[in-house]
């Protein structure tokens, strides 16, 4: 009687735990397909990339291809070319990310109250966004640069009469050019993610603070603004990323020039142009490690984010 | 008399604050037209004749024509348009394809240490695709896949699985178990389950991943201008022609923008709501 269960357990337990290993290996199928397509696309060419930057490899010359050190690393910091490319970078970024995310906040404030049209606004808003990143770029070059027939030298006119100033926009600002061009459409994401973060304030706090007689303004800085801080954070983040990769509004404006080449055209055109795939490569390495450092710091705020959500 | 002062005080306050919204609503409304305002004059001089197009001061009253679109079109850009369109959708469709199982084993049977391979999908992300450039490069030319529209296609899928992933695994998240395990006592199988317990949560998630999806795939430029040559260019990559000024140009530019970006504009449009929930990976809602 004794032995029964004993005997039923030692034989189940095996049983159970081969088991649950090919209920283990169940689950996992249907994620392994995606895993590896990832995998493949996405980690083994950066480990081929890190590979390639330690190697003199320029396709014309092939004979000299061989292992060279650090020797593109030390020409990425200390090429005047690459070492601005790394600057425009952070600059770029950085500018476009702050100025978008205060113009994002100030708009969002202002649509999260019901007015007449409040809908067409937000629809109005979120168009820049909507147009095809190289196509927005061909119309701020072109239909509003442009020193001779674009919006912004044309408005002048208008407004000025004919001894209006017609400054030439892209060479004499080339760096706020582009920067602009970026943040008409980025402001629109920054707004959405705001607008979404001020429309799941509990209200009824918000409204009970009122009744206790908190103003306006101490309500904002008190209750939404800590409120909106991880949607801020959020917003910057993910602003980050999609912007330091910046490539079709760099290379449509000024195709580089004008000091304004940030590392992804610097990337680009090492490989492409210079064909020089060591270098490019470590330039490669070293937006990694810059997108990294910054990532880091800002991955463990978002990832607690995600975590509150699913409470 | 205290009841009458209290209420006329309400009174002003509503009065002064209405006046202040007036002023907000104002704001508001010059804001949203100033940022709207390049597209608008992108569209009006898509309709201008080319001289028309170039005057300055602006011309907002010239005669319409349909001249720009007219020269467009007539440059040959449907092999592009078409190429973009393949490029897009089957990309979008094979993440989807590939995303929901993978989401599934990430949130309703979960693997162990789901939440390690969550934070890995996250972090690839995070790794800027340009540092994949040479790699993917030399190996489409080494097996002869170069100006081939389905090595962009396979590129898009994965660039784009992630979020997808990330998206839906969050609204799968949302399924309640008790309903799963009714659903299991009660003898469903899987298809079953699947079409009547977990697809009235997540199809929303999946219109939201599959508009994020093809609005990156369709926006795309410098992989597919590397990859790609005369045969399967994309619609970007056609628009990069018109980068170095050609004479009169600028209402065939407009209107080579405005075509290129109208499907991105219908589509967003249409899923105004859908847009945020795509572009945070499905954090906020």
């Amino acid at each position: 009687m004794t032995t029964t269960p004993t005997k039923g357990s030692r034989v189940s337990k095996p049983k159970r735990s081969s088991l649950q290993r090919s209920g283990d290996w169940a689950r996992r199928m249907p994620l392994l397909p995606a895993m590896i397509l990832v995998f493949f696309v996405t980690q083994l060419p950066f480990v081929f990339t890190i590979g390639a930057s330690f190697m003199n490899w320029n396709a014309y010359y092939p004979d000299e291809r061989g292992f060279n050190g650090g020797a593109n690393f030390k020409t990425v910091l200390t090429d005047p070319a690459a070492r601005k490319a790394i600057w425009v970078t952070v600059l770029l970024t950085a500018a476009v990310v702050l100025i978008s995310l205060f113009l994002g906040l100030i708009i969002a404030l202002l649509l999260d109250r019901k007015f007449f049209g409040q809908g067409v606004v937000r629809t109005m808003m979120i168009t820049p966004f909507l147009v095809v990143p190289v196509a927005a770029a061909l119309l701020w070059k072109h239909a509003l640069y442009n020193p001779e027939y674009g919006l912004f030298n044309g408005m002048l006119t208008k407004i000025f009469g004919d001894n209006a100033p017609q400054p030439d926009w892209i060479s004499e600002h080339p760096m706020w050019s582009i920067i602009f061009a970026i943040v008409w459409q980025w402001t629109p994401f920054m707004m959405l993610i705001l607008l979404a973060g001020l429309q799941s304030r509990p209200m009824d706090v918000v409204e009970a603070a009122r009744i206790d007689g908190a103003s306006s303004w101490q309500i904002f800085t008190n209750m939404t603004l800590p409120h909106l801080r991880q949607y801020m954070e959020l917003a910057g983040l993910l602003g980050t990323i999609y912007v330091v990769q910046n490539f079709d509004h760099v290379f449509t404006i000024t195709s580089g020039g004008l000091g304004t080449a940030n590392l992804p055209y610097y990337i680009y055109q090492t490989f492409y142009t210079g064909q020089d795939y060591g270098l490019a490569s470590a330039a490669g390495v070293v937006v990694v490690v810059l997108t990294i450092i910054v990532s880091t710091i800002a991955l463990r705020t978002v990832f607690s984010i995600f975590r509150e959500d699913q409470r | 008399m205290s009841g009458k002062t209290l209420s006329t005080g309400q009174e002003m306050n509503i009065k002064k604050e209405s006046r202040g919204g007036v002023i907000l609503s104002i704001t508001a409304w010059i804001v949203g037209l100033l940022f709207v305002s390049p597209v608008l004059w992108m569209i009006l001089t898509s309709f201008h004749s080319e001289p028309a197009a170039a005057t300055n001061p602006p011309s907002f009253t010239a005669p319409l024509t349909l001249d720009g679109y007219r020269s467009f079109f007539d440059s040959g850009p449907w092999p592009s348009l078409i190429n973009s369109v393949m490029a897009s959708v089957i990309s979008t469709l094979l993440v989807l394809v590939l995303a929901f199982p993978a989401a599934y084993a990430l949130s309703i049977r979960p693997v162990r240490k789901w939440s390690d391979v969550l934070f890995f999908l996250l972090s690839t992300k995070f790794l800027p695709i340009v540092a994949g450039l040479l790699p993917i490069y030399l190996f489409a030319k080494k097996v002869g896949m170069l100006d081939n529209i389905w090595l962009l296609i396979i590129f898009y899928t994965v660039m784009n699985l992630p979020i997808a992933i990330w998206m839906l695994r969050s609204f799968l998240a949302e399924v309640p178990s008790e309903m799963l395990e009714a659903a299991e006592v009660d003898g469903a199988g899987l298809i079953l389950t699947l079409r009547k317990v977990v697809a009235p949560v997540v199809m929303p998630g999946l219109a939201s991943a599959a508009l994020i999806c093809f609005i990156f795939s369709w926006n795309e430029l410098l992989f597919a201008r590397v990859l790609t040559g005369t045969v399967s260019q994309t619609a970007p990559v056609y628009l990069t022609g018109f980068v170095t000024s050609q004479g009169l140009f600028l209402a065939k530019v407009c209107a080579a923008s405005l075509v290129v970006s109208l499907p991105v504009l219908v589509a967003g449009f249409a899923a105004q709501d859908k847009l945020v929930q795509g572009l945070s990976m499905g954090a906020v809602r």
